[in-house]
């Protein structure tokens, strides 16, 4: 693995917002303050923070089941996030999606794998048509893949040539089932097949794949070029609370992948001096949302 | 009644899949994150694919396929069960069961035999959210050669995989995930207040009531809501001596209702209580039919209980106020709530 290299305060601050959220949300479960289902993306927080200055105003972010990550990465809006999973005042859709289904304008999230893709083609199809500066950006796991829905979606985007970039979160698993045993073949061979052009991206360091993504993801806006953006990623965290079922070899493999450990190994001083705080933020974010009055049954 | 009451209901589930794979070379089970270690979402099939390697198979999240290589081993009279992992998703599954597996069985002129079944875990009250949460049993009424089953803490499972294997056709079988965890009847706390057995000789009516045999209530329910309906009947009964009858039915749709005739006629109040949300449920179908065959013979017109046609809330107390509780149930037994 190559070295990372130094972050802006402002990256990295976004990065330890998400894993101090979704630690927070795992600490919720567990002491039974929050019950229901939640996916978080612990060790997958730089994609979406990666990816953020790409986006604009006019872009619509189409995310999954694992969606905190792009949520957070787009808005600074933990209080409204956390009050939506804990049904409280203040939350994003008043306590009725959940974890998994988020909307606000610029941003959609659903909990049926792959059933976004085709509406994603749908909204870039009429920002294309609209003249729009937008673009669509839907989150898709290496799991989805197996959904037929993905392909049909895939086809027309590069048929009609619309400003779509599909982010494949790649982390070698679906839930308890590894990649060799859900998918054949390859996530590049299959956007070939379609004509579509693909990016594969290992590294973890915010800087080099904004380096590496800009002029691509730039023509899917401006030419209207579908991009498939498949980044080797590792889940850290169980699927959803408590069902990790990978052997310990396993999950410390994925564990050497943590950016959090690598990056505070790397520029311990700048680490300890953010995360701290962002620590004790979240903590506090948790207290106050805690502490709101629960959403009432004829609350919009 | 199930041999070993204090089994749990997905325990009972299990071993019912454990021995339709022994004693069935034709038996599959199929499903996304059905092998071991990690044994199914809802641990429905732990320890079946150590044990039965090759008919035991986790499949991509390909529900649509799925479904149809269901099709395609009982096309060639394989007897596959497929597990969705939530039942939400069978709607990604509904044109290979409503236009190919069920249709097969006769669209091409003689009967083809096409045994398979297809397992949905469902319900709410676990606070999973709009997508994850619902009973879309009503969706799949009315639809020739199909069935739909449910499981229930009545019915020995082991006992209704075989007669769902043996009819023919494809079958739907909801099993509701909060039964998942309580135990079958004669297990539970409070289960034996109740007088309990079956109405029909098939077995496919199981009843339970509290100050019988002459009762205020009569409810009818799928399986899921058992629990709810007799938590509600043991407070009724304690608080204001209302005495009410369960019965439950695993075979929901077709539904012959000749058996019950006799407890339709004498009984004061007829209820069918549900989980789907309300308009075109299952209730409403078979109010019309006890309609039909029993009007004058009834003491007042059947009543749905049900929730409101909404979306399903994610957080758990908004999710409760819409569906079904022990609570709402009770209320209308005792004549709290009018409906
Ligand atoms: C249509 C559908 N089928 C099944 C599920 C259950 N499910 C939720 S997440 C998941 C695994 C997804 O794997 P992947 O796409 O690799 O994303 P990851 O969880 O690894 O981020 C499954 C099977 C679902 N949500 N939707
Ligand atoms: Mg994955």
């Amino acid at each position: 693995m190559a070295d990372l290299t130094e972050l802006s305060d402002a990256d990295l601050d976004a990065l330890l917002s998400i894993r101090h959220f979704e630690r927070q949300i795992l600490e919720l479960f567990d002491r039974g303050e929050i019950s229901g289902t939640t996916h978080t993306c612990l060790g997958q927080e730089y994609i979406p923070v990666a990816l953020s200055p790409f986006l604009g105003p006019d872009d619509l972010v189409l995310s999954n089941h694992r969606g905190h990550g792009h949520y957070l990465a787009r808005f600074d809006d933990a209080a409204g996030l956390l009050a939506e999973i804990m049904g409280r005042r203040g939350a994003v859709c008043g306590g009725r999606g959940g974890s998994q289904h988020i909307h606000r304008p610029g941003f959609l999230s659903s909990g049926v794998q792959g059933q976004l893709m085709p509406v994603a083609v749908g909204a870039a199809l009429d920002m294309k048509a609209t003249g729009s500066a937008g673009m669509a950006v839907v989150f898709i796991g290496d799991g989805t893949w197996g959904e037929g829905v993905v392909y049909e979606a895939l086809n027309l985007a590069q048929l009609w040539q619309v400003p779509l970039l599909i982010v494949v979160e790649n982390n070698g698993i679906a839930q308890s089932t590894p990649f060799e045993a859900h998918l054949a073949g390859s996530i590049e061979g299959r956007a070939e097949g379609f004509g579509c052009r693909h990016i594969k991206v290992t590294s973890l360091d915010v800087n080099v794949i904004r380096r590496l993504l800009a002029a691509p993801v730039a023509q899917v806006r401006a030419e209207c070029r579908p991009l498939v953006v498949e980044f080797e990623t590792h889940r850290i965290g169980p699927h959803s609370k408590g069902d990790d079922s990978r052997d310990e070899a396993a999950k410390q493999a994925a564990a050497a992948h943590d950016w959090y450990r690598l990056y505070q190994a790397t520029f311990p001083e700048q680490f300890q001096r953010l995360d701290a705080v962002r620590h004790r933020h979240m903590a506090d974010t948790v207290a106050e949302v805690s502490g709101r009055p629960l959403i009432g049954v004829h609350d919009a | 009644m199930p041999s070993c009451p204090s089994e749990r209901a997905v325990a009972n589930l299990n071993r019912a899949l454990a021995t339709l794979l022994d004693e069935d070379e034709d038996v599959y089970v199929l499903g996304e994150d059905i092998v071991d270690p990690y044994g199914g979402a809802f641990k429905a099939t732990r320890g079946l694919s150590d044990a039965y390697r090759e008919r035991v198979l986790s499949t991509p999240i390909s529900e649509g396929a799925l479904a149809g290589v269901a099709g395609g081993l009982a096309l060639r009279g394989r007897k596959p069960v497929i597990e969705v992992m939530f039942s939400d998703f069978v709607t990604l599954c509904f044109d290979q069961i409503l236009n190919f597996a069920s249709k097969s069985v006769t669209m091409y002129g003689s009967r083809i035999p096409m045994r398979m079944v297809v397992r949905c875990p469902s319900g709410g009250n676990r606070g999973y959210g709009p997508t994850h949460s619902q009973s879309l049993q009503k969706h799949f009424l009315g639809i020739p050669n199909l069935a739909v089953f449910e499981l229930s803490p009545f019915h020995d499972n082991t006992t209704v995989f075989r007669r769902m294997l043996e009819l023919g056709h494809p079958c739907m079988f909801f099993e509701d995930k909060v039964l998942y965890t309580r135990r079958m009847f004669g297990g539970e706390e409070g289960d034996s207040l109740f007088e309990s057995g079956f109405v029909d000789a098939e077995e496919n009516f199981a009843w339970a009531g509290l100050g019988g045999p002459e009762v205020d209530h009569l409810v009818i329910a799928p399986g899921g809501l058992s629990d709810r309906v007799l938590r509600a009947m043991r407070a009724a009964f304690i608080d204001e001596e209302a005495t009410t009858r369960l019965v439950v039915p695993s075979q929901l749709y077709p539904l012959d209702i000749e058996p019950l005739v006799p407890l339709l006629t004498a009984t004061g109040q007829v209820w069918i209580a549900e989980d789907c949300v309300a308009g075109g449920t299952w209730g409403a179908d078979l109010a019309h039919q006890i309609h039909s065959r029993l009007w004058t013979s009834l003491s007042g017109p059947v009543r749905l209980l049900h929730p409101e046609c909404k979306v399903i809330p994610a957080s758990s107390h908004l999710e409760r106020q819409l569906l079904l509780q022990a609570d709402d149930i009770r209320d209308v037994l005792t004549g709290v709530a009018g409906v």
